[in-house]
């Protein structure tokens, strides 16, 4: 169920949105991770981020380890926090993300400015705050998905 | 543990060739995921053919056809033009003859980084793709091939910040480098020293000097020229003739060699062991007004 749900966001991160919206798309992978490692610590782990990462980078077609880095970093925060997150309340929990997602960001950033050159625009940053937004949602129909089919 | 690993990865990936094998074995388990993302686009574009009506199906063979005729009759003034080139190199000794084979592909409905200039096509090893083949589109260059997977492929496009294409101007041959700047309608040319002879407008086309590309196909437009008196280059910018963020169906190429071209049914006349003018006007009517 966990693969499932992880194989869903990066099916979100590839399908085709409209132009425009393309720089903004939310990091899906990220958030359903996140979710994961705080919710099943045990189950979910650095390995998981990594090898979710890897493949998340043969999809895109970005330099192999660039995802996989931000992913392994992101979850071990996570798992590290994952007592203190689990209680927090929904807006506060948004705001934990955001900075796990804003790390994730800054290291594909640093990963794309050292090899490729190319600086975004200011719009780069939006991307976790938009990812921070859904958080809400993304915990409650994960939550919902992990009760209905009793993932422990 | 993993981040070392992630940074090994990023090092070698960035630097070496090594991982080309494994990021094409992981692509291979990839294809399914891309192939999901790409279904609801086909199934529409699929539907919607299906549900066409008889009339309109008439009529869009009616244009097809008249567009077909006209571009016959350019053809035509092609082939004229093809053989009197062919005799004139004759002259000069200097033998210079491909064939293109062409074969039309269309692109995969996927997004893939919007930081990377790359597109996903639906031909692969299968077809006989090959990695470094060049792909265009009905106007001009689009890029090449980086990624081959059995049933499909990724095409690096010429706008990438990893790019760089060598051209040369259409109006007086003057040879530079088509660097990518990452931006899908905007390529530079950094190599141009201040006084060179380029104005906007110019057309540039592939030189054929990478060994990569055919020579003679359009790539990009200059758009902008800086010449800034301190500055050793002047910078100048161009955009891609080739749609990049619009095209559905590209064209993959092989570039045949000078024997394997002489069994086409219209055999090229300017082969050189064969010093030859009587039989150019058989062949094609148009190339003695082109003479005269």
């Amino acid at each position: 169920m966990i693969v499932i749900t992880v194989v869903v966001g990066m099916l979100l991160t590839i399908l085709p949105i409209p132009d425009w919206a393309r720089p903004y798309r939310p990091q899906w992978v990220t958030l359903v991770l996140l979710y994961w490692a705080i919710a099943l610590p045990h189950r979910v782990g650095v390995g998981s981020g990594f090898t979710a990462g890897i493949i998340l980078d043969v999809l895109t077609g970005t330099l192999l380890g660039q995802h996989a880095l931000g992913l392994s970093v992101v979850t071990f925060i996570a798992i590290q926090l994952h007592q203190r997150i689990r209680v927090f309340p929904f807006w506060q929990q948004s705001l934990g993300v955001l900075v796990l997602l804003l790390v994730e960001h800054l290291l594909a950033l640093w990963v794309v400015g050292a090899t490729r050159g190319v600086a975004p625009g200011l719009g780069y940053w939006l991307v976790p705050v938009i990812g921070a937004l859904l958080w809400p949602w993304v915990f409650v129909t994960l939550r919902k998905t992990r009760r209905h089919f009793k993932v422990n | 543990m993993a981040v070392l690993a992630s940074l090994i990865l990023l090092v070698l990936d960035h630097r070496f060739q090594h991982l080309e094998r494994l990021r094409s074995t992981l692509a291979v388990a990839a294809y399914p995921l891309h192939f999901i993302a790409d279904l609801p686009f086909t199934t529409t574009r699929w539907l919607g053919e299906a549900t066409r009506s008889r009339e309109q199906l008439i009529d869009e063979i009616q244009d097809l056809r008249a567009h077909n005729l006209r571009l016959r009759a350019e053809l035509q003034k092609f082939q004229a033009l093809q053989h009197e080139n062919m005799r004139l190199r004759d002259l000069l000794d200097s033998s210079f003859k491909i064939g293109d084979r062409v074969l039309i592909a269309e692109l995969s409905a996927v997004d893939l980084d919007p930081y990377i200039q790359q597109v996903v096509i639906n031909k692969g090893a299968t077809s006989g793709v090959f990695v470094g083949q060049p792909v265009l589109d009905a106007r001009a260059v689009m890029g090449q091939i980086i990624n081959v997977t059995p049933f499909a492929s990724t095409v690096l496009l010429i706008t990438d910040s990893s790019h760089a294409l060598p051209v040369q101007v259409l109006r007086n041959g003057l040879r530079t480098i088509a660097v990518g700047t990452g931006r899908i309608d905007q390529l530079k040319l950094p190599y141009l020293p201040t006084n060179s002879d380029i104005v906007e407008g110019d057309l540039l086309v592939t030189s054929g000097l990478g060994g990569k590309f055919p020579p003679g196909y359009p790539v990009a437009t200059v758009t902008r020229i800086d010449r800034s008196p301190d500055a050793p280059f002047s910078s100048v910018q161009a955009a891609p003739t080739a749609r990049l963020d619009r095209s559905r169906e590209v064209l993959l190429v092989w570039t045949i060699p000078a024997e394997l071209s002489l069994g086409s049914p219209q055999p090229p006349a300017g082969v050189p062991p064969t010093p030859d003018t009587p039989d150019l006007p058989e062949s094609a009517p148009a190339a003695s007004d082109a003479e005269e």
